[in-house]
């Protein structure tokens, strides 16, 4: 068990995502960070879709038990008991230890695993936290100081053996989500499926121009300022359904990329749609960063394994 | 427009937008349900969610295990079946709603609006049968439509902080029940206690798309 001594703001339980769902209206939610969350998990010997803690801003933890756990996602200062931790890798926490994580920019997503598991009751299939509708993971809120977070079950002589595999999957650290903080990440995109709903000029000012994140940027979307993309068609779209990445332009024509809480269906036209590999990199971009649109054929779209 | 053919577009490398039309019309409503019913019967691994919505299917795959060109060969032979498809008898459901009041905040204003009286809303909203086109927004909120063109109301300017959960709203010719608490911007005529979403519950909407919906007036609170 994990007592909460600090909860920060934002931190919930998440895993891959509630799938199957959306006909009713719930959205998928689930890690902002797929890819970090899996690592995560394979750090401490978990199923890659199990639940962790996702963690928005500073927090400290008190482990009521040894525990073997990992941390992933944006750059953070990471400490058991004072003392600095590598992320990326499998640690030890004795009974009693204090963990320590803060983000080293606000706006990033960090990934706690534990082995074993959260113990959290699965709501419509998912662990994953969901606050708008008030459901899954802790209640359907996120952490308050004091909170007690149940560990699924897990032996001493598991643990040796997991620690013992820290090491081989320390070089699972993912290139898409080193935290590199060069002034541009690419993301690539896949035109539509509205995109002829745009003058030829936005289709060129998406790839030209850079976007940058706004202070509205949270699990439900990131709003982007940059060039105005102008539409050719005056009507209103009819709702539909949107995927997670798309990329929707409200009538000022400044995009909204939909992140994991995304509303299930939508009005404004999608002029192209991040494909699944990026949506971890547009995550993890924060308030200020600039982010450059490259358009790609779905063929040239990679094969994740 | 209703297209020739439905459009099968790209949406990402993880979903298919099939597009019938880019207009409301309740025979398309009825293909969008039916080849979204088909695609479950199948329970293919490689779809992981269907999005029905006015006159399109939104199709989630797990681009791991099919591609788009695959999935897309799966929903032209769904979609060459479709054809001879008949759906099945939709369910019917019916919401006691009490109307007016602390419970409906904007009946006054629908009334006015349409130059009619607060009972002759109340009787327009309950005669007709609505169709859940589909369900969006928020767990739950089922896209009702039409209300009759004599109650028709344009949105709030200032949405609503809250809106209570069972509120009863209209939106130009739409009508809906918010399923929890939420801030909202539709006018408000009516509640009810119904529970239109419980996440404890497989399906965890009251309402599912097709249902036919029918409000039943149980009162107005705070009118005389």
């Amino acid at each position: 068990m994990l007592t909460v001594l600090d909860p920060g703001i934002l931190t919930t339980i998440q895993d891959a995502g509630r799938w199957g769902y959306q006909q009713y209206g719930v959205p998928v939610s689930g890690a902002m960070d797929l890819p970090a969350l899996r690592v995560a998990n394979q750090l401490v010997r978990n199923s890659p879709d199990e639940a962790a803690l996702e963690i928005h801003s500073p927090v400290a933890l008190e482990t009521n038990a040894p525990h073997l756990i990992g941390l992933t996602g944006a750059y953070a200062r990471f400490a058991i008991n004072g003392r600095a931790m590598p992320m990326w890798m499998s640690v030890f926490a004795r009974a009693g230890s204090t963990i320590e994580i803060a983000p080293k920019r606000t706006g990033g997503w960090l990934y706690l695993a534990i082995h074993g598991g959260i113990d959290a009751p699965r709501v419509l299939g998912s662990k994953s936290t969901f606050l708008r509708g008030k459901f899954g993971g802790m209640e359907g809120r996120a952490h308050a100081a004091g909170d007690q977070i149940v560990i699924g079950a897990s032996t001493i002589g598991d643990l040796v053996a997991a620690a013992g595999r820290g090491a081989d999957v320390r070089s699972m650290r993912l290139s898409a989500i080193d935290g590199d903080e060069s002034p541009t990440t690419n993301i690539r995109v896949i035109l539509g499926p509205h995109d002829d709903w745009f003058a030829p000029e936005a289709i060129a000012a998406l790839t030209r121009e850079d976007f940058i994140v706004s202070e509205t940027a949270d699990r439900m979307g990131y709003r982007l300022r940059g060039a105005m993309l102008a539409r050719q068609r005056a009507q209103e779209l009819i709702s539909c359904g949107v995927p997670l990445g798309a990329i929707q332009v409200p009538p000022d024509g400044q995009p909204i990329v939909l992140m994991a809480d995304h509303q299930t269906t939508g009005g404004y036209p999608i002029i192209a749609t991040v494909i699944g590999e990026d949506i971890a990199r547009v995550a993890q971009s924060v308030p200020g960063d600039r982010l450059n649109f490259q358009i790609i054929a779905l063929n040239e779209t990679p094969h994740v394994t | 427009m209703i297209h020739p053919q439905p459009r099968l577009l790209p949406a990402g490398d993880a979903a298919l937008l099939v597009e019938f039309a880019d207009e409301i019309d309740d025979a398309i409503n009825d293909r969008v349900h039916a080849l979204a019913h088909a695609l479950r019967a199948q329970a293919r691994p490689e779809i992981r969610d269907l999005v029905p919505a006015y006159s399109s299917l939104l199709v989630c795959y797990d681009p791991r295990r099919a591609s788009f060109t695959e999935i897309r060969a799966v929903l032209q032979n769904a979609l060459e079946s479709l054809q001879t498809y008949t759906s099945p008898e939709p369910r019917r459901v019916e919401i006691p709603t009490r109307y007016g009041g602390e419970f409906g905040p904007d009946l006054a204003f629908v009334a006015q609006h349409n130059d009619i009286t607060e009972d002759d809303v109340i009787r327009l909203h309950t005669t007709v049968i609505y169709r859940v086109y589909f369900v969006g927004f928020a767990p739950g909120f089922a896209y009702l439509g039409s209300v009759p063109e004599q109650i028709a109301a344009p949105r709030l300017e200032t949405p609503r902080t809250h809106v209570p959960a069972g509120s009863v709203g209209i939106a130009g010719r739409q009508t809906g029940i918010y399923p929890m608490e939420s801030p909202g911007g539709w006018r408000i005529i009516g509640r009810t206690d119904l529970s239109l979403f419980d996440p404890n519950c497989d399906p965890p909407a009251l309402l599912r798309p097709g249902d036919r919906v029918r409000f039943v007036s149980i009162g107005q609170s705070g009118n005389p």
